[in-house]
């Protein structure tokens, strides 16, 4: 029952049901904790990573569905640095507990990727994890330092 | 019980009282302290302070991180005394071990009750209290992360004193090295200068000779005006780890040859486990043993996934403990006729109290808040290994570390001594993970005492998190007014149900010349703990609700009707003024839009918010912006106490808006986000924060923005469609055109 899981630019041998939520796989398969569990129903998006590029909540994904295709975890997002998103968390003082930040800055990562600037709307739209600290006003304001590229961090 | 030598130092605070330092510990004790906190080339030089060869400055923190900022803020607050370069200060966490206890969170308590009664235990301390000691006394072995306290209690009492006291010793170290008296020296950026010559010598070649010295008991501290560091909005510590997947919460702790478990409770709380059968699940793959415990089943399996879908695929039975029969709506009725009833404790009266009733005009309202849970992102969860040799280690992310460690003890029916408790950073807490709400501690070391030797990690799905938590009570709440032929209150009586003690957090700030506060005790089955805020989340939300009630009643505008009753407090009068200064409460709004004010002091910060709000004709609510202003005294870190007045705002608006909690057949509905709603980016208001500096002593910043959001909020809806709202949440009301008077 062997599968083939390319994580990071890694590709994985692993002996696992293909029912098997790609979340708990990557957790306690692959030892990748920085992808997080907050409700198991897709409902949070603390889970959150890229499969092909595309934001996905991977606690409903079987991994069986997604053998063989590219997955990002946020480990492996800035290939060694910190991206523009992740310096903007950083100027702007983001995360509170930081537990659903992992998911945060995948979705919207994926976001800018598609739509380098979008409106405040469009935004509020794509974004639909939950942050019990509430950060989203940061979150905004963060992503409109990315969109404006007026990153004061290393530039 | 441990002693710790305990040192008086002279002078008073603004409130008059005595300052009581850290007691620091003589050097034996310090001794097997650094064999628990410093690593080579580290010296402990007090409790919490380590100073190392490359002269980086370690805070040992006596506190969790649950994402407030308090590592940085403490540190901020130990360098600023200690004269720090900033740049080379780190924080951690205290080690759970008696000798890091956090007296200076128990002596400002003390200070402020000075005589301790149960009843003057604030709530979230009970369980610390009752878990460690059982007596006053145990105070000093907590380090409970609560109470909007650290800053204002730890820092406070502890890391300034600690920081100045450190910085003598690094003083009196640099004299016996030259010779010098110690008024020819100064310090500058973690360096010791001797003025005359112009030597000086770096923190890190000092400690080792510092750490002889025993500190002083009366250190000199700065005056606020020489502040560098303190009231600078330093960057977090920790948020650099939280943006890339580097921290490690309670949740991720992986030992090898770990085991997951994935647990059902009994659905109505208090019911026992009559009889499960293992038949379904006993040969699935990775399914190691099925446990059975008294109120509950917990499938342990190598991954856990495998152990979810097999607890998931059981069907254990449990009795109802009798409580099968209990609602929402049962518990409502029994709140009714208890206030009914008059079965009333009274709690304070002034002037005539409950006699101003017998004559004048009565208003008389009822408001009510319902249950609700904490719902931390990080579902609670605990890893515990018991050993064949009778010890215990147990991983997790509570709000006390020291607590939790005599709880395990205690859970596993062992010694204190046998127990090791690894703090970890919890995603949120709110209130969650403090003392005495750890069945999820009892649970896993339960399951890992059925497996010697292999490391259980226990993690609650967000099902069993949100159907067994400890929850924000039901509270029902009347309120009888006696008003003069101008509208304004001259009798106030306030009784409430409290399934605890009396709160003062009911008490008024606003000066009417009888009150009379009673509670009504009404115990349920329905567990209950403090949540964000605690009693403040619902008297702030009832009072706040009903004396704009008054106002309107009077045809006064609510914020010159609350200026009219706050003459005497010139702090609250200026935050309120502020807020609606910046919120530009005078101006006008278009129809369909209201604006609403509420202030509530609570944890020593007085806060309040403008609320404006849009609700169209079909009844559609968008709270448009909230503006706040807060007096915290001052904002040791401002950027940082902004950042939890936001926070703080939308949790309270997420219960506000959505939050309910309810009990049929003695069990909690809700399971998961769909049906306990959270604000979502899309609905989050814009935050307006503005910070008064004053003369007050520093006071919370956690929770104090939390208790006047809801009224602000259904202030503003009564402003825009006259539609008043006395229970939460406002989602249960219609507002449209067709509901409105």
């Amino acid at each position: 029952m062997g599968m083939r899981l390319n994580v990071n630019g890694v590709v994985h041998e692993l002996d696992v049901e293909p029912d098997a939520p790609l979340l708990w796989v990557i957790r306690d398969e692959l030892n990748l904790t920085g992808t997080k569990f907050g409700c198991g129903i897709s409902a949070c998006g603390a889970c959150t990573l890229h499969v092909n590029g595309k934001p996905v909540r991977s606690c409903t994904v079987a991994v069986g569905s997604v053998a063989g295709a590219t997955i990002t975890t946020i480990e492996g997002l800035g290939a060694g640095a910190l991206t523009a998103v992740q310096d903007a968390w950083i100027e702007h003082q983001v995360p509170q507990c930081g537990y659903c930040q992992s998911g945060m800055i995948m979705a919207v990562s994926a976001l800018l990727a598609v739509n380098p600037a979008p409106t405040d709307d469009q935004l509020a739209a794509s974004i639909t994890n939950i942050c019990r600290c509430g950060t989203y006003p940061r979150i905004r304001a963060a992503v409109r330092t990315v969109t404006a590229g007026t990153g004061g961090r290393g530039q | 019980m441990i002693t710790r030598r305990r040192f008086l130092i002279g002078g008073a605070t603004a409130t008059g009282a005595l300052i009581v330092g850290y007691g620091f510990w003589p050097s034996r004790r310090l001794a097997r302290a650094g064999v628990l906190a410093a690593q080579s080339g580290e010296r402990l030089v007090v409790s919490w302070i380590k100073i190392a060869d490359d002269d980086i400055i370690s805070v040992v923190i006596p506190h969790c991180d649950m994402g407030t900022g308090i590592f940085t803020s403490l540190s901020q607050m130990a360098a600023e005394e200690l004269d720090a370069d900033w740049g080379k200060v780190r924080a951690e966490t205290a080690p759970a071990d008696p000798l890091f206890a956090n007296g200076p969170l128990a002596e400002g308590f003390l200070l402020n009750a000075r005589k301790m009664t149960a009843e003057s235990i604030p709530t979230f301390l009970r369980g610390a209290v009752a878990s460690t000691l059982g007596t006053i006394a145990g105070y000093v072995d907590l380090q409970t992360t609560g109470g909007s306290a650290a800053v204002r209690m730890t820092g406070i009492y502890g890391m300034r004193i600690a920081g100045a006291a450190v910085r003598e010793m690094l003083v009196k170290a640099a004299a016996a090295r030259m010779s010098a008296p110690i008024g020819a020296f100064r310090t500058e950026m973690s360096r010791v200068i001797h003025a005359p010559s112009g030597k000086s010598f770096s923190y890190g070649e000092l400690a080792a000779t510092a750490g002889r010295y025993s500190p002083s008991s009366h250190p000199t501290l700065k005056a606020k005006r020489e502040y560098t560091i303190v009231g600078k909005s330093m960057p977090r510590f920790d948020i650099p780890a939280k943006v890339n997947g580097a921290v490690r919460y309670g949740i991720d702790t992986q030992l090898p040859g770990m085991v997951y478990g994935a647990i059902k409770i009994s659905p109505v709380f208090g019911g026992k486990l009559v009889s499960v059968s293992d038949a379904p699940v006993a040969h699935n793959r990775g399914v190691k043993k099925i446990v059975k415990l008294d109120d509950a089943v917990v499938v342990l399996a190598d991954r856990f996934w495998r152990a979810r879908s097999a607890v998931d695929a059981l069907a254990p039975v449990f009795d109802d403990g009798g409580n099968g029969d209990v609602s929402s709506m049962t518990i409502r009725d029994r709140h009714i006729a208890a206030l009914k009833a008059g079965k009333i404790k009274q709690d304070l009266a002034m002037g005539i109290g409950a006699d101003a009733l017998k004559s004048g005009t009565v208003v008389e309202r009822v408001y009510n808040v319902p249950y609700l849970a904490h719902a931390a992102m990080e579902p609670v969860n605990a890893t515990a290994l018991y050993k064949p040799d009778g010890t215990l280690e147990v991983w997790a992310a509570t709000q006390d570390g020291l607590g939790s460690r005599a709880f395990c003890a205690k859970a596993a029916g062992i010694h204190m001594d046998k127990v090791a408790f690894h703090l970890l950073p919890s995603g949120g807490a709110f209130g969650r993970r403090l003392p005495d709400l750890w069945n999820f501690l009892t649970y896993a070391v339960k399951t890992a005492m059925v497996m010697p030797g292999v490391p259980v990690k226990l993690i609650f799905t967000r099902e069993q998190d949100m159907q067994h938590d400890f929850y924000r009570p039901n509270v029902t709440s009347r309120f009888r007014a006696v008003v003069d032929t101008g509208g304004m209150p001259v009798g106030w009586v306030n009784d409430y149900i409290t399934d605890d003690e009396a709160n003062t957090e009911a008490h008024i700030v606003y000066a009417v010349s009888n009150q009379a506060y009673g509670a009504v005790k009404v115990a349920t089955h329905v567990p209950t703990g403090p949540w964000r805020s605690v009693e403040a989340s619902w008297h702030g939300f009832f009072v706040e609700s009903f004396i704009d009630e008054l106002a309107h009643e009077a045809n006064r505008d609510p914020l010159e009707y609350r200026r009219a009753l706050l003459k005497d407090k010139p702090r609250h009068l200026a935050t309120l003024n502020l807020a609606a200064e910046k919120a530009g409460w005078d101006t006008p709004l278009p129809s369909g839009r209201g604006r609403g004010i509420a202030m509530v002091e609570c944890f020593g910060t007085i806060v309040a918010h403008v609320a404006e709000v849009e609700i169209t004709d079909d009844g559609v609510l968008t709270v448009c912006c909230v503006t706040s202003a807060a007096d915290c005294g001052m904002a040791v870190n401002p950027d940082g106490f902004r950042a939890q007045i936001e926070g703080a705002v939308i949790f309270g608006l997420s219960a506000a808006l959505y939050g309910e909690i309810t009990i049929d057949h003695g069990a909690v509905v809700q399971q998961n986000f769909p049906d306990y709603r959270m604000m979502r980016l899309a609905e989050c208001p814009a935050i307006d924060v503005h910070i008064l500096e004053s003369d007050a002593p520093l006071g919370g910043a956690g929770e104090p923005g939390t208790p006047p959001v809801a009224p602000a909020v259904t202030n503003a809806i009564f402003a825009a469609t006259g539609v008043r709202i006395r229970e939460l949440p406002i989602r249960n009301h219609a507002l449209g055109k067709a509901a409105r008077p």
